[in-house]
């Protein structure tokens, strides 16, 4: 099953790099549920062959809505606002991909520094994890639509439960709490937010938000 | 009794949602936020046995931040009622920019208000990590509707900025609980369950460099909440839109809620033996913050950004004081204490202000003393006692962290602290006394053009018992620290394993 866990993080950092690289948003809310289901898949290798009836519910729970609801809304969100591309983001696409090699370093280099031979995993684990909330970092600050820095936080979220989920066999809870506010949080919130933003500028753009700037 | 101090809040909560009749819900307010204080007090008089296992219990750092909530809570909720009933409704034209803003109705109002209150109450009495975390992050759900009630475009900007900005950093402390668990798996024998007491007790067992990892991001996520420089952005812009009463909770209570989990993560640091990692990344922080704050409140052109880059110096002397450690974090709890009843009676004055003269811009408020006696009042007691000038209780705090620096001797430290406060005594006065004092420039002209901002009738009462009694509370506080009160401190520090 090792072996299948380093393909499906293999994945995980490919769909990273291609958020960074794309500027169409539909492909982009693709990757991240694409995301979402090989989280779904981690728990599940992880814990196998012994897998209970909690892990699986949780694991199935969090793929839907990982991967099917939060996608749904925020294509919805993006339809209704009518944008379709990120035209002009604040960090070309180009260097975002560059950006994104040099993290993928930096990443290696942060989980370095933290010992992992008490935990059973695979040595790629902490990485991935750690590199996918980088770039979900570089998506919040480096875009201008509203739905790309929502699409920026599912990925942060992203990184930080593939690091959850590692740990997930033996105390659950944490993320079981982690899977239903920070859905709650990015999603219904940020969702009801875009929809009035939407409605109250006629665009959606957040660089419209900056009245406030000194 | 534990229960009750969260259970009653958020069933009021529910009730107001519920409630067809807007007078009836105003005194539900002041009920339950009554009812709250009397628990608290019972609470005091005689503390409760820890509940749920232990995941929620009552120490003396919860009981301090409890007391500090619990009076605020009350008093913004007079001055809440007396607010609510005056506000225009359906639709008010925004006087200067012509943007036509409809207020949320009062029952998601009074309802986010109060899930706010057991929101913030259950931050205070978790001793889960896990089950803290989820509180903060329920504190944040609550007071976004409470920023937006305007519906203006701009308070839609400060919400999304605040939403945006702190769910990163709860990301970020979710991760720092993550962390905290893996360290948690070099003890042997059982799970830990990561309640506080847990951790604390196997804290030399704990695994050093997840432990310093997981303090770091702990530190970054809960100092986002609290506004520590450079994660403060969303500070300026939420305390400036948001009602005033709401700016008043947010900086007095949500920030010290914030800053009692960042102390936690200090407490199980020091204890675990790393103290002198997390005391570095403190005074950091700390004193990062006091000159971020200090560079932005000279010629700050709106006088409730001025306060909200107040809070963040503050919340910065606060984690200083905590970092230098010793007799400094006995110093900065009582700080959290003064600055709490300061700022809020602060932004209370700042309400009444906005209210009759509807403008936020410092250069246009002059003469208030012709208008708003009172509130004019208020604003000179607030400036002399948040910028720390005898014999006001934050004097006394300040006196304190800076005795602790000399002990330590930081000199350094002291000096840039002491820099900074000037810069910041500077700042302020020049504005403060400038809208008090100044002369009314175009005083004819503009109330041609305005007749309310000449209306000079009496301030009514609930705008300004409100604010005077908390001014009265922190120059009492200057005069004396009650013997209970200064125990409870000195067992917080303690318990917080800061002394």
């Amino acid at each position: 099953m090792a072996l299948w866990l380093d393909v499906i993080l293999v994945l995980l950092i490919l769909t990273s790099l291609w958020l960074l690289g794309s500027s169409r948003l539909r492909a982009c809310i693709q990757a991240v549920a694409f995301q979402g289901i090989m989280l779904g898949l981690i728990p599940l290798l992880c814990a196998w062959p012994d897998i209970t009836v909690r892990l699986a519910a949780v694991a199935v729970l969090s793929m839907v809505v990982k991967a099917i609801v939060l996608p749904g809304m925020l294509r919805r969100a993006a339809r209704e606002a009518n944008v379709r591309y990120e035209v002009q983001p604040l960090i070309g696409f180009t260097t975002s991909l560059l950006l994104g090699i040099v993290l993928w370093g930096l990443a290696m280099h942060v989980s370095r520094q933290l010992p992992v031979t008490m935990l059973h995993v695979t040595p790629l684990l902490i990485p991935v994890a750690i590199f996918t909330i980088f770039c979900g970092f570089l998506l919040i600050v480096s875009r201008n639509t509203a739905v790309m820095q929502v699409i920026g936080y599912l990925a942060l979220e992203n990184g930080i439960y593939v690091f959850g989920w590692a740990f997930a066999i033996e105390d659950p809870l944490l993320v079981e709490m982690g899977v239903l506010l920070d859905v709650f949080v990015a999603v219904f919130v940020m969702g009801i937010m875009i929809y009035r933003l939407s409605r109250e500028f006629d665009t959606i753009e957040t660089d419209e938000l900056d009245s406030l700037k000194e | 009794m534990l229960w009750l101090l969260v259970a009653v809040p958020a069933i009021a909560a529910l009730l107001s949602f519920a409630l067809p009749w807007n007078g009836l819900r105003r005194v539900l307010l002041v009920l339950s936020a009554s009812v709250h204080v009397g628990l608290t007090v019972a609470v005091f008089v005689e503390p409760p046995e820890p509940v749920l296992d232990g995941w929620i219990a009552l120490d003396a750092a919860s009981l301090l931040f409890l007391a500090i909530t619990s009076v605020l809570f009350f008093v913004t909720s007079l001055y809440t009622v007396g607010y609510l009933a005056q506000e225009k409704r359906p639709a008010t034209l925004d006087p200067t920019e012509a943007v036509r803003f409809a207020n949320y109705p009062e029952a998601v109002f009074t309802g986010c208000l109060l899930m706010f209150l057991a929101a913030m109450t259950l931050v205070l009495v978790s001793h889960h990590w896990g089950l803290m975390w989820v509180a903060v992050e329920a504190t944040t759900l609550a007071s976004a509707p409470l920023i937006y009630f305007h519906r203006h475009p701009r308070s839609l900007e400060a919400t999304w900025k605040y939403l945006l900005i702190c769910s990163v950093g709860i990301a970020l402390a979710l991760l720092g609980n993550f962390f905290l668990a893996v360290s948690a798996k070099a003890c042997p024998g059982e799970s830990l369950h990561l309640t506080i007491a847990g951790l604390e007790q196997h804290a030399s067992q704990l695994n050093r460099d997840w432990l310093r990892a997981a303090f770091l991001l702990l530190l970054v996520g809960y100092g986002t909440k609290m506004g520590l420089a450079p994660m403060h952005t969303w500070l300026p812009d939420a305390h400036s839109e948001a009602p005033s009463m709401v700016s008043a909770l947010l900086s007095g209570v949500l920030l010290n809620c914030a800053f009692l989990a960042v102390l936690r993560g200090h407490s199980l640091l020091v204890k675990a033996g790393e103290g002198q990692f997390s005391r570095d990344l403190l005074v950091l922080f700390g004193l990062l913050s006091m000159a971020f704050a200090a560079a932005f409140v000279i010629r700050q052109a709106d006088y409730k950004r001025l306060l909200a880059y107040s809070s963040v110096e503050h919340m910065g002397i606060l984690v200083l004081g905590v970092g230098i450690g010793g007799i400094a974090a006995f110093g900065s709890l009582l700080h959290a204490v003064n600055h709490s009843l300061t700022k809020a009676m602060l932004f209370l004055a700042a309400g009444n202000t906005l209210h009759r003269c509807h403008t936020k811009s410092t250069a246009e408020i002059r003469g208030l003393f012709r208008v708003l006696p009172v509130t004019a009042v208020l604003w000179i007691v607030g400036l002399l006692a948040i910028t720390g000038s005898p014999p006001f209780g934050t004097f006394l705090s300040e006196l304190v962290i800076l005795k602790g620096m000399i002990d330590g001797g930081r000199i350094v430290v002291a000096v840039a602290y002491l820099l900074a406060l000037a810069v910041v005594l500077i700042g302020m006065s020049a504005i403060v006394i400038a809208m008090v004092y100044g002369k009314p420039a175009a005083a004819e002209s503009s109330a041609e053009s305005n007749p309310e901002a000449s209306d000079t009738s009496p301030e009514p009462a609930w705008s300004i018992l409100p604010p005077l009694f908390l001014g009265l509370a922190v120059l009492f506080l200057g005069l004396c620290v009650p013997r209970e009160l200064s125990d409870l401190l000195h067992e917080a520090a303690r318990v917080l394993g800061a002394e």
